[in-house]
């Protein structure tokens, strides 16, 4: 890669082999963690690109918007700002991030929507170049973060938004629960990877297996004949904004658990880019290649950080997202929606 | 619609649109309702174009220097209703050269070669970067001295070429993996590029001082009096009407002015012909032979070079740089003056980053407008919302900018292009509309959606300008 080939000989880099092999399956399992939620957050990328050939430059919003829905259900629930609630039991605790979970998902579902809405169909309707719709979304992107950053603390009385992260609320306690190949695997780890495994089997299975997903694939295929056979356009796509954000919103909840100190109007859209680059490394536009690619992102990125040092982690990313572009622009799993999965 | 006789490229237009051997276009606007953008000329601009363009060359002169010497004079007079409250007006207008040559150079990028560039940020930190590691005295790698060319007075001047050889190297070494990329991928890459920069300026302590920046960067040391030790370009330089902004505004006007030729030149050449043509349809172009990657290159490494300047001054004048000042937020910036202004137009972006630079200023510290009161500095603040939101209407509204290009017949000669203009704006003032009917929604819809998915067409601007067709080049 550039950053070492070139830099490798200069100090100002570090280079330790060694300590990836020390730490190789603790940094596995942090960066499967890390991976889950680029996966959930991927798959939104991935679907609009496959139904409408759009980079959604806005949806890393739609996931801090989705982080401050569930934040704003929490504190609606009752939970205090930096307070721990660590003693709710295990089925209450449950409870209550799923509740909280639904919060960021319909946030990030109904933004998603509004931004479908509101910036891309009047584009849609004039047949606008694709550029035009990448930097509408630049500019949507720009409204919402200013919006929580400005506006919402205006409606919500400073409670929400604003220019600092949001005091962390904790449901659960980082806890190690057993250990795999000397790797401490802690409950949060293992809620994140479990839950984002579980909504990503539903969003295939909602994919392959129903009506609503024969429609989203058909668009993706031909949107022609797919609008010829019956298919409503328009609500396939709808519905195709709203899949990618409540799973945005539900990465939303499980990035929290694991960085509860991330909830503010800028903490999106980094994140947003290196789900991005997962999307194409799995393969933009397909579905199981957005979850592949952001797993093996959040695990590369990980022992990158590793190899290199800790500032250099978003260096990795990008680096990883220019090289799989130029070697393989097609992704691991190749593109297309509609082919892959037809 | 088309600004060459309109009856040939009429017909070139219609053969283009309506066979174009893509996949179906899923969305044809609805027949009889032609939009706005696509409508014949006949507007007040360019009733003004037509004027200017049929003016003699030295009439052109005569209206043209005054014009730019009064726009160098604008902090000076102080004009009541133009000048800042909040903020020095001087130093507004030295932020709007810097950015007035960004605009210049990314609208080389993104607005003559369609190539849609987000990590523009990345050339004017390496730009400014350059010009600080090699002149402040906290980095390693500092070369003035006391004498000579390297001395406090000359450094920034020696320095300058030295800054904008790196550039332009960046480009190339940006530009050489990724421009085989397309449209989309291409921003996403180039995105990653200027994120990629910051984090280096940032991480990368010992050269470039990490969070904590260079202090003390070169400038040119000119003017030295008794009052200003330091010269005039210098950040002590402040208070009176002839402080440090106005020379800085008046340096980047110069370098404006430069660019500007250099631009309009190519503009007017071969090369510029194979941008329009690459922006207009990439296949297509290199079809007809135009080596695509290599003046894709180009025009990567001349925008590049341009921001370098601009990351010069910037670094020049505040003497200090820190990787904050380059956040990925700033290359969006710069992309909005360039959208504002209207693409390809060369005076358009600069109208554009005017705005950008000035309005979020104008607000600042200004407690009523019009007799309304109104929080100023509040406005300001919101500066990124209202570009939001202005960079959303005008994509729907108006795609091609505020002061949208026209392409012009480009190897046919001045006469015979104003008479061609004169005869189009006849015809737009009541005389035969059939003439566009037919071409307007065909050169319309050249490369809609239907481009991206495939990635055979996409263009950049759909109404306004003629398709390229061979006689062009």
């Amino acid at each position: 890669m550039l950053v070492h080939g070139v830099l490798a000989a200069d100090p100002l880099i570090g280079f330790d082999l060694a300590a990836l092999g020390r730490n190789f399956w603790a940094l596995t399992v942090d960066g499967l963690t890390y991976g889950a939620v680029y996966a959930l957050v991927a798959v939104g990328y991935t679907l609009v690109y496959g139904v409408l050939r759009l980079i959604n430059f806005a949806h890393s919003e739609i996931f801090m918007l989705g982080m401050f829905g569930q934040y704003a259900t929490l504190l609606a629930l009752g939970f205090y700002p930096s307070g721990d609630a660590f003693d709710k039991g295990i089925l209450l605790t449950i409870l209550y991030l799923g509740i909280a979970m639904i919060g960021g998902m319909v946030v990030a579902g109904g933004a998603a929507v509004g931004l479908e809405r509101v910036a891309y169909r009047p584009l849609r309707k004039r047949g606008a170049p694709s550029l035009v719709f990448l930097i509408t979304a630049i500019g949507a992107s720009f409204v919402i973060q200013e919006f929580v950053h400005f506006v919402l603390p205006a409606l919500t009385g400073g409670e929400l938004g604003g220019v600092n992260a949001e005091q962390p609320i904790r449901l659960v306690e980082p806890e190690v629960q057993f250990t795999l190949f000397g790797a401490n695997v802690t409950n949060v780890s293992l809620i994140i990877i479990f839950s984002a495994l579980i909504l990503a089997l539903a969003t295939d299975m909602f994919i392959n297996r129903t009506k609503f997903g024969r429609g989203i694939r058909a668009v993706a295929q031909d949107p022609v004949t797919a609008t010829l056979m019956g298919v409503s356009r328009e609500r396939i796509i709808m519905l195709t904004f709203l899949i990618g954000g409540i799973l945005a919103g539900a990465a939303a909840l499980l990035y929290t658990l694991r960085v509860p100190n991330g909830i503010i109007y800028s903490g999106g859209f980094i994140l947003g880019i290196k789900a991005f680059s997962a999307a194409v490394l799995g393969g933009i536009g397909n579905l199981r290649g957005a979850l592949l690619g952001g797993l093996l992102l959040g695990v590369m990125e990980n022992y990158g950080q590793v190899v290199f040092g800790t500032e250099w982690r978003d260096v990795v990313a990008f680096v990883l997202l220019i090289v799989v572009l130029m070697f393989r622009p097609t992704g691991i799993l190749g593109e297309s929606l509609g082919r892959a999965r037809a | 619609m088309s600004t060459s006789t309109p009856a040939e490229s009429n017909g070139a237009a219609g053969t283009n649109g309506a066979a174009q051997p893509v996949r179906p276009r899923p969305e044809l606007p609805p027949a009889g309702q032609t939009p706005v953008r696509q409508r014949a000329h006949g507007g007040a601009g360019d009733r003004l174009r037509l004027w200017w363009d049929a003016l003699a060359r030295p009439a052109q002169w005569g209206i043209g220097v005054p014009f730019v010497v009064f726009i160098a004079l604008l902090p000076i007079l102080n004009i009541p209703v133009l000048t800042t409250v909040g903020t020095n007006f001087g130093a507004v207008m030295a932020q709007f050269g810097m950015y007035a040559l960004i605009a210049i150079g990314l609208n080389v990028v993104v607005g003559q070669a369609g190539l849609l560039d987000l990590g523009y940020v990345g050339f004017y930190a390496i730009g400014a970067y350059t010009l600080a590691i090699l002149t402040s005295p906290d980095s390693p790698w500092n070369v003035t001295q006391p004498e000579g060319w390297l001395s406090d007075d000359w450094a920034w001047l020696a320095i300058l070429p030295v800054a904008v050889a790196i550039t332009a190297m960046s480009g190339l070494v940006l530009g050489s993996p990724t421009l085989r990329l397309r449209g989309d991928y291409l921003a996403i890459v180039t995105l990653g590029f200027g994120e990629i920069v910051r984090l280096l300026a940032d991480n990368l302590d010992e050269i470039t001082g990490g969070g904590q920046g260079l202090k003390s960067v070169a400038y040119p040391r000119l003017g030295v009096t008794e009052e200003l030790p330091n010269g005039v370009f210098s950040a002590g330089n402040v208070g009176s009407t002839l402080n440090s902004g106005v020379w800085w505004f008046w340096l980047s006007l110069v370098f404006i002015i430069i660019s500007l030729m250099l631009v309009g030149n190519l503009e007017r050449s071969r090369v510029g012909r194979a941008w329009v043509a690459i922006r207009e349809d990439e296949d297509a172009a290199e079809i007809m032979g135009v080596p695509t990657f290599k003046f894709k290159l180009w025009a990567f490494v001349i925008g590049a070079s341009i921001g370098g300047v601009s990351g010069a001054i910037y670094a020049g004048q505040v003497q200090f740089v820190i990787p904050t000042n380059f956040n990925i937020i700033n290359s969006v910036l710069f992309l909005c003056a360039v959208v504002l202004g209207g693409q390809g137009n060369k005076l358009g972006v600069i109208l554009g980053a005017f705005i950008i630079v000035y309005l979020p200023n104008f607000f600042l510290g200004r407690t009523s407008l019009f007799g309304i009161p109104i929080d100023g500095s509040e406005i300001a603040n919101y500066k990124y919302l209202f570009f939001g939101v202005a960079l959303m209407v005008l994509m729907i509204f108006r795609p091609q900018g505020l002061i949208p290009v026209r392409q012009k017949l480009l190897t046919y000669g001045r006469e015979l292009y104003v008479a061609a203009r004169r005869t189009l704006a006849k015809m737009s003032d009541g005389g035969p509309q059939a003439a566009y009917a037919t071409s307007a929604p065909a050169s319309g819809t050249v490369g809609t959606r239907s481009g991206g998915a495939d990635g055979a067409a996409t263009t950049e601007r759909t109404g306004d300008d003629e398709p390229t067709d061979g006689r062009n080049r």
